[in-house]
């Protein structure tokens, strides 16, 4: 690396992103709505079922988001809003109670159940937390049931999970104690790891939102200090908030720099002595700076644009300029959190283009002006790129990859230097 | 409501889609929520096309609802024709937006483009895909027929002309069935007027009505269309789903009536290598194979042809998903004396396939997964499509190359000829012990699993310790076959114990 600060040392300046221009934009936009998240979030809560009320269009999103049909009886289903339910053929709400009736006596193993909100449900307004009381009620103690919206009118992509999060943090059991809270999705290996390194801190009141059982909800108050692990959580901060719990300001967990300033954050938040953060952190900087160092090789002075989609646009466009020392073309977000990446736009460079929505013609012709050497965009656009000879990458995977923490950073660079690899050993 | 797992269909709407991306010169403009952008990448993935499907959504949000949706509508329709200039625009809305009644037709014609626009109904909650597709087709010819300039038609033309429909976008084997079937054409001396709709122009669909009869590749998609054009022009249609040898020569020969000419040469030559391959010694396995087959109408019932009458295979099962051709399912099914299956369950249709107990599936990508946790081998030979369903290689399913194809990729998943029987001699000799599988197979056993789902309320019944032993003579292939059918037949008979006996009166029983 150039750059051979040590990591501990990099301050980081006290702006707001108002030094930055912002295009924003509001057209066609070209990304998933929030019912996406089921994907991961399924995964992750091993015991909870996500019960979608919508259209068919949602079923067929989330199947065909979810790429191949691998789970026999996958933990997630639609509940298809028919004809006779919109003539006032049927009640609704005794279709939904009949409908949760045939899940359950299927699945009995199922602990939590969210029903999941759509732009049709949301339209006839169906009101779905109603609903979700009256089935926590009549299934008590063996299920709970909560809702939330994951419809595209009220979400974009990662959003969902926002929204996810946000209707479990009323229902974490209350607790004064000194705790840490690791508030989003991570893959359980990345969990393992960060909950080591928060051990060897002297961190070890530590709780992971949302948790891999419904049993393991991490308890919450005034004691509360919590951090973010992604960026697209505004709905669940303002949650936590009311139950107490004190947001630890920090850039995200994505890189070596951006892990090590992420655990300094926590670090400082529990009055640990730098000296020991800096020990403990050494050794797993060291290797992450170690694996970037490969493919840096690649990936130095490549220019990269950014399509919006997950929201860590931002936090991916300072992990590539900083570490890897890509060039910035136009990095673009479905939303922009002033407050929550305030530590990521003081690392961004002064000159990035950063827009905000989406015109997805416009913007294209922005893309092909650009010429940049490699695109990072959703599924829809990768292959018509290709074809015009852009080298891209499909933004999902960011998403559903590990790629959080000091272990997994030579793994996140990797997943942007293969496309450009592969461009240049094809002689076809 | 339906509680619903995995859909066989997407909503009407990418029926639409399937139309307006095959075709050149069309835009669809869909009144839609960003979620729904979501259908580009099944053709730009699954069917790795290289272009963005030609739809502008409007996307939009909850903050637009209370103010001018219409507006955002109307501007989504005046921006795609100024940056496209399609020759044509349809214009519909998804299932969100028909809840909130903007009328897209209205709004759109208002606008006075200087190109037809056709405006499409297509009941997202009661209608699918194929519906959606075909609807599209049929109102998109409609609204063009007469939009565009044509050549006044010249009539007693020598040589007569037909059109051929139904190929769409993200059609299962579209691509490769077109191609075999206009070569097919060529070979036979009938000249093709207009192919839609995939590569066609709107102008071409102005043109259909100038041939002598049309050819309805895909019923689901075509059948509308040809029976409207029928009452319409006269256009006679040829509705015989040219699939397997059999119904290939079917085909020939209707054509031949229709285009008045002499295809004796042609229905008299043997075109296929199935014909041999399947009288081949070798085959002699095949016979009897109990054979269950699910798909859309129209694939099933011409598979079930080929299974039966070209491969000797036994049908034991028979249906589809699709409810518009439940009587054409029904039909067919009687021909092999079972009943048709005709939901878009998946749990039904998995419970049907675990109740058959097939020796071979031939089934969409869900029948797949079905039949990989079921252990049973498995041909996928119908949408649902999935990536692996547009191979590199040329792969019709129709005609006669589409015969070969059949032969060879139904018959590879199944153990085959003289490897069972060699497999069956060898099998207590240390390298073909009851644990290893052939090497084709990947190396790994395949193990039925058990499926908690359809478990019933009968008990199952105990192994007796001679039936138990004289069940490790049968051979490993057949033995998890010969388990669960004794012990469906001990349940059937309310036998609490096996013993060689029942196993025997089993295997008498399911041999019938
Ligand atoms: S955008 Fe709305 S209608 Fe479309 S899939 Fe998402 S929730 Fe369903
Ligand atoms: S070696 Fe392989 S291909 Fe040959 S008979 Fe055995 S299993 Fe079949």
């Amino acid at each position: 690396m150039n750059d051979l600060t040590p990591i501990s040392d990099v301050a980081i300046p006290k702006i707001g992103c108002g030094d930055l221009p912002v295009l924003r934009e509001r057209g066609q936009r070209e990304v998933f709505c929030g019912l996406t998240g089921i994907v991961w979030l399924h995964r992750r809560i091993q015991d909870a079922f996500f019960l979608v009320v919508g259209s068919r269009t949602c079923a067929h999103l989330i199947q065909s988001a979810a790429g191949v049909m691998i789970f026999a009886e996958p933990r997630f289903a639609t509940a298809i809003i028919e004809e006779r339910d919109l003539a006032g053929l049927a009640d609704a709400n005794d279709e939904l109670d009949r409908i949760v009736d045939q899940l359950i006596e299927r699945r009995p193993d199922i602990k939590l159940l969210f029903l999941v909100g759509s732009c049709p449900s949301e339209v006839i307004k169906l009101d779905l937390s109603r609903a979700a009381l009256r089935l926590s009620k009549r299934y008590t103690p063996a299920l709970r049931v909560l809702s939330y919206s994951g419809s595209g009118i009220e979400t974009t992509f990662t959003e969902g999970e926002d929204a996810c999060l946000a209707a479990l943090v009323p229902e974490l059991p209350a607790s004064p104690a000194q705790s840490l809270m690791v508030v989003g999705t991570l893959a359980d290996v990345v969990e393992d790891q960060f909950r080591r390194l928060f051990a060897e801190m002297g961190i070890t009141n530590v709780g992971f939102l949302p948790p891999r059982r419904a049993a393991d909800m991490p308890p919450v108050g005034k004691g509360t200090k919590y951090i973010l692990a992604q960026p697209f959580l505004a709905g669940t901060a303002v949650a936590l908030d009311h139950r107490g719990a004190t947001r630890i300001a920090a850039p995200f967990p994505l890189g070596a720099e951006g892990t090590a300033l992420w655990f300094k954050a926590a670090g400082r938040a529990f009055d640990i002595a730098k000296s020991k953060i800096d020990d403990v952190l050494a050794k797993p900087v060291a290797r992450a700076r170690a694996a970037l160092m490969r493919q840096r090789a690649v990936l130095e002075g490549r220019t990269i644009f950014f399509f919006p989609d997950s929201q860590l646009e931002i936090p991916l466009a300072r992990f590539l300029s900083r570490e890897l020392g890509m060039v910035l073309s136009e990095v673009g977000t479905p939303f922009l959190h002033r407050e929550h990446l305030a530590e990521e736009l003081a690392l961004m460079p002064a000159d990035v283009q950063l827009s905000e929505g989406q015109d997805v013609e416009k913007q294209l012709d922005r893309c092909r002006a650009a010429a940049p050497d490699i695109v990072v965009c959703g599924l829809g656009l990768a292959n018509p790129l290709e074809a015009q000879g852009m080298t891209t990458k499909w933004s999902i995977e960011l998403v559903f990859s590990p790629v959080q923490g000091f272990e997994q950073a030579g793994d996140l660079a990797e997943l942007f230097a293969r496309p450009l690899r592969r461009r240049a050993l094809l002689k076809v | 409501m339906q509680l619903t797992l995995w859909t066989y269909e997407g909503p009407p709407h990418i029926g639409a889609m399937r139309i307006a991306t095959a075709m050149r010169g069309v835009h669809y403009v869909l009144h839609a929520p960003q979620g729904d952008t979501y259908a580009d990448l099944l053709f730009t993935m699954i069917e790795r096309r290289d272009q963005r499907p030609p739809v502008t959504y409007t996307t939009f949000q909850a903050r637009d609802l209370g103010g001018d949706t219409a507006q955002l509508f109307k501007n989504a329709v005046a921006d795609a024709y100024e940056r496209f200039k399609p020759e044509a625009i349809i214009v519909g809305a998804s299932c969100t937006a028909e809840l909130i009644q903007d009328d897209p037709a209205g709004l759109a014609l208002a606008l006075d483009l200087p190109v037809p626009v056709i405006p499409l109904e297509l009941p997202a909650y009661q209608r699918k895909e194929n519906w959606g597709a075909a609807e599209t087709f049929y109102r998109l010819t409609r609204g063009c027929i007469g939009a565009f300039p044509r050549p006044a038609r010249t009539t007693d033309r020598l040589v007569k002309t037909c059109n051929i429909l139904g190929p769409t976008a993200l059609g299962f084997r579209h691509r490769d069935d077109l191609h075999e079937i206009t070569t097919l054409l060529g070979q036979l001396g009938v000249s093709i007027n207009v192919i839609a709709p995939l590569n066609a122009r709107p102008s071409d669909l102005a043109r259909i009505p100038d041939a002598d009869f049309n050819i309805v590749l895909y019923p689901e998609i075509a059948l509308n269309l040809a029976t409207w054009l029928e009452r319409q022009y006269g256009q006679k249609f040829i509705n015989i789903t040219p699939i397997g040898v059999g119904a290939t020569r079917d085909f020939i020969a209707k054509v031949a009536e229709l285009a008045d000419i002499d295809a004796t040469a042609m229905l008299t030559q043997t075109a296929s290598r199935l014909n041999w391959y399947s009288r081949s010694v070798d085959s002699t396995y095949l016979t009897g194979k109990r054979v269950f087959i699910f798909g859309d109408a129209t694939h099933a019932i011409a598979a079930a042809r080929v299974a039966a009458d070209e491969l000797g295979f036994e049908v034991v099962g028979l249906g589809t998903y699709a409810r518009e051709f439940a009587r054409e399912i029904r039909t067919a099914a009687k021909l092999y004396n079972i009943e048709a299956l005709v939901s878009d369950d998946y749990l039904t249709v998995e419970a049907a396939i675990t109740a058959a107990n097939p020796a071979l599936v031939l089934g969409t990508q869900m029948e797949r997964h079905i039949a990989k946790r079921l252990g049973i081998p498995c041909a996928v030979i119908s949408a649902p499509v999935h990536v692996q369903d547009f191979p590199a290689r040329y792969s019709p399913m129709m005609g006669f190359e589409g015969a070969n194809v059949l032969f060879d990729s139904w018959v590879h998943p199944l153990m085959m000829g003289l490897e069972e029987h060699l497999l069956g001699m060898f099998r207590e000799d240390f390298e073909f012990h009851g644990d290893a599988a052939p090497s084709h197979l990947g190396g790994k056993p395949v193990q039925a699993q058990p499926e908690p789902v359809l478990t019933t309320n009968q008990a199952t019944a105990i192994w007796g310790a001679d039936a138990e032993a004289e069940l490790k003579k049968i051979p490993f292939f057949v033995r998890g076959k010969a388990r669960r059918n004794t012990e469906r037949y001990a349940a059937e008979q309310g036998t609490a114990l096996i013993n060689i006996e029942t196993l025997y009166n089993a295997k008498a029983h399911f041999s019938s």
